[in-house]
């Protein structure tokens, strides 16, 4: 067994949170694809209270829930903190990846469902969205200031994913002029160094995605 | 705004669980603060200047500083004052347990017991059974996660980070019962209430609960009328 194992699968961001951040930090570990239709016995021992992926493994020993997974990291690998080293600054990152975690579901509400209950997803989309342009990002270039920090990992489902959400639904969500700074973001974002070399296809999540929100209608 | 206020500030409510663990925390550390009790149904300037994302409770403000969210609360009080006691433990592996379950506790076990409080019927005996089901799950992964046996703080003389955000609000589940319904079967579940139990006794938890007569009243008047209510104001 590898010293470190992230359980994941290949089209959830918060796979994607965790695998940043070990890229970030130069950890070496090893990838394991889980199928979630089919869940393995190993995922099951490892996360037996949410049977869900991201799962970190080190020295044989879990972590479940990608933040948690990045404090941990953070704690054990210092180099290339994600979170600065000030308690007050700290403080705030926390309020904002709690808020990220409570309110950012609603976009996948949005790609899960229809009708009335849709169009209320939509709404607190859109006020997810204000929120965080006007208090959260402000005029720097990354929420973590010059350089990605653990506030933009938690928000790389709006970067990348919400996208394609809007496609597969037909409603634009994250519109330009609406959100200018947010929108800048997310470019600035995905152009990033290890950010830009560990994205999932979007063309191939277009299909992925599609079809998921096919069969969810149709067993509705 | 008014005058300035001492170096730490808690804008809090006194039937507020959230707010409990805060102070809970502050007292612990034996860090002075000043508390100022809001009015949810006429919020002051200051709150909704420290907190203009929520506009809740509780809010802690150092040095004109304002944190919100008790969990990034407490976590701020242990970096900034990292005098013992320790709320969190130092490895970053039992951390990251600590920080798993006290995210369970707020996702899935205050929510649960909220859906039993805002239900009646039958819809309320589907709620209490999951609401003990969610418990046995907490009760199991703890056990499973920590080697120190219920009551929590076994080894150590102070309470740690679990028992503060569990303890503000299980600590008061027998004014939530007297008020609403028998929520916790005690056969089902005799760790989480030994757990609980310990904790009360504890003094500094029985000195920082709202008293338990005041807070049985404002259930009663609040839950066992009319079963929709808006929980913000709580």
């Amino acid at each position: 067994m590898a010293e470190i194992e992230l359980h994941g699968t290949w089209p959830s961001p918060y796979s994607y949170r965790v695998l940043w951040a070990l890229k970030l930090k130069g950890i070496p570990y090893e990838y394991v694809e889980e199928d979630l239709s089919n869940k393995s016995p190993l995922l099951l021992q490892y996360n037996p209270v949410h049977k869900k992926i991201p799962v970190l493994v080190h020295g044989g020993k879990p972590i479940c829930e990608s933040m948690i997974i990045l404090e941990y990291l953070d704690e054990t690998w210092p180099q290339n903190p994600l979170l600065p080293s000030d308690p007050y600054e700290r403080a705030v990152v926390r309020f904002w990846v709690k808020f990220i975690e409570d309110k950012g579901p609603s976009a996948w509400v949005v790609f899960r469902t229809s009708g009335e209950e849709q169009e209320k997803a939509v709404k607190d989309s859109l006020e997810m969205l204000k929120t965080i342009e006007e208090h959260a990002l402000g005029e720097k270039k990354y929420f973590g200031g010059d350089k990605i920090g653990m506030v933009d990992i938690a928000c790389s489902g709006i970067a990348h994913w919400l996208q394609v959400i809007e496609e597969v639904v037909g409603i634009k969500i994250l519109e330009p002029h609406k959100f200018p700074r947010l929108h800048a973001w997310t470019k600035t974002f995905k152009e990033a160094p290890i950010i830009k070399d560990n994205l999932p296809n979007q063309d191939e999540m277009l299909v992925f995605f599609k079809q998921a929100r096919e069969k969810l209608l149709a067993s509705a | 705004m008014e005058k300035p206020r001492s170096e730490v500030v808690l804008y809090g409510t006194w039937a507020s669980a959230y707010c409990t663990r805060v102070q809970l925390a502050l007292k612990l550390k034996g860090i002075a603060y000043e508390y100022v009790e809001e009015d949810l149904t006429n919020k002051s300037e200051s709150l909704l200047h420290y907190n203009p994302v929520h506009k809740k409770v509780p809010v802690l403000v150092h040095k004109g500083k304002p944190i919100a969210e008790s969990l990034v609360i407490l976590e701020y009080i242990d970096d900034c004052w990292n005098n013992s006691p320790n709320l969190l433990p130092l490895d970053p592996y039992q951390r990251a347990k600590v920080r798993f379950w006290a995210n369970f506790y707020d996702q899935k076990i205050i929510p649960s017991s909220y859906a039993v409080v805002l239900s009646k019927g039958k819809e309320q005996e589907n709620a209490i059974k999951e609401f003990n089901e969610l418990l046995t799950v907490l009760e199991e992964g703890i056990e499973k996660d920590f080697s120190t046996k219920f009551p929590f703080n076994g080894e150590r003389e102070a309470l740690g980070f679990l028992d503060i955000v569990v303890g503000a609000h299980a600590c008061n589940y027998r004014a939530l019962e007297e008020a609403v319904a028998v929520v916790v079967e005690p056969k089902e579940h005799p760790a989480f209430l030994s757990w609980v139990t310990k904790l009360k006794e504890y003094p500094l938890m029985k000195e920082t609960l709202p008293p338990h007569d005041k807070l049985a009243a404002r259930m009663r008047e609040r839950f066992s009328l009319a079963p929709k209510r808006n929980i913000a104001t709580l």
